[in-house]
């Protein structure tokens, strides 16, 4: 089934997700970026950041972990194109973060191998006094399935 | 650790930076990385379940690249600059084994209101020339 332009606007839950130290720490380690301003709470204190932050591409664990959206998808089609990330404060341990995911756009384009739809998805990314942190946004591509 | 750390007065547009090099992807960063993100779909742990869906074996995840030119990106902007938009499209897929690097060019440097921003262009590429991804960075100069 196509989707079309009536997915814009859908919405999920709100949903909370805490961040721990050792998650900010464990996702470091395992892009083997071995920056100290991920778990050197001393060296983070010294620096513009005044104490440790998240990666940058941190906030895409968040939207993994509350996907709810009111709408249904076939994986087997979905193929994540691009990734944005835009930022408002950083990311820090112990944050309280309100989330919501959110369809914000859809549009078509002749492809190689015929007409794709582009789904845009947004998480966006709020600190407990609904202040905006960040916004990940994900475009997929929704291929059409030929066989 | 990359050696310089940007500088707004001396970029010019055009300018190449210092790239980084990453060791080998490994198949246990892969498992670390499925654990930390979240993102455990098995084309990217279980060998197996990657030949189901055509591939010789599993895949990295898309972010982890994205991941590595969060790395350099920040290193380039050290205690200078902070990060304002991030943005990558996905390349060709990448394997264990894979090397890949870094690297960029300066795209924009303006004034806006009294603010410093740069925006670079990104670009992660196997050794072969073979590009993994491109991306686009701002950065905002204190």
């Amino acid at each position: 089934m196509e989707l079309d332009k009536s997915v814009i606007g859908l919405q999920g839950k709100v949903y909370n997700f805490e961040v721990e130290k050792r998650h900010i720490r464990q996702f470091a380690e395992a892009i083997g970026d071995p920056n100290p301003l991920y778990k050197d709470e001393q060296y983070a204190k010294d620096t513009p950041h005044k104490g440790i932050i998240a990666p940058l591409t941190f906030p895409i664990t968040i939207g993994a972990d509350g996907g709810d959206l009111p709408l249904q998808l076939d994986t087997k089609r979905m193929l994540h194109g691009e990734q944005e990330f835009i930022y408002y404060q950083s990311i820090r341990p112990g944050d309280r973060l309100q989330c919501q995911m959110k369809v914000t756009d859809l549009y078509e384009r002749e492809g190689k191998s015929g007409r794709m739809q582009f789904l845009v998805i947004d998480t966006e990314i709020k600190d407990d006094e609904e202040q905006m942190v960040a916004i990940s946004r994900m475009n997929i591509i929704y291929r059409s399935l030929t066989t | 650790m990359l050696k310089t750390e940007l500088n707004f007065d001396s970029l010019i547009e055009g300018q190449e930076l210092e790239s980084l090099n990453k060791p080998p992807i490994s198949k246990v960063q892969l498992v670390k990385y499925a654990g930390a993100s979240g993102d455990f779909n098995p084309l990217h742990t279980d060998d197996a379940s990657a030949q189901k869906v055509g591939m010789d074996g599993v895949i990295a995840h898309g972010m982890l690249i994205m991941g590595f030119l969060g790395q350099y990106v920040t290193e380039l902007a050290g205690d200078r600059a902070e990060t304002r938009n991030f943005r990558m499209r996905f390349g060709a897929i990448t394997k264990p084994g894979d090397e890949i690097t870094c690297s960029s060019t300066v795209e924009k440097r303006y004034e806006e209101a009294g603010e410093k921003f740069v925006s670079l262009a990104l670009e992660a590429k196997k050794p072969t020339g073979e590009v993994v991804g491109t991306g686009t960075v701002l950065l905002r100069f204190q």
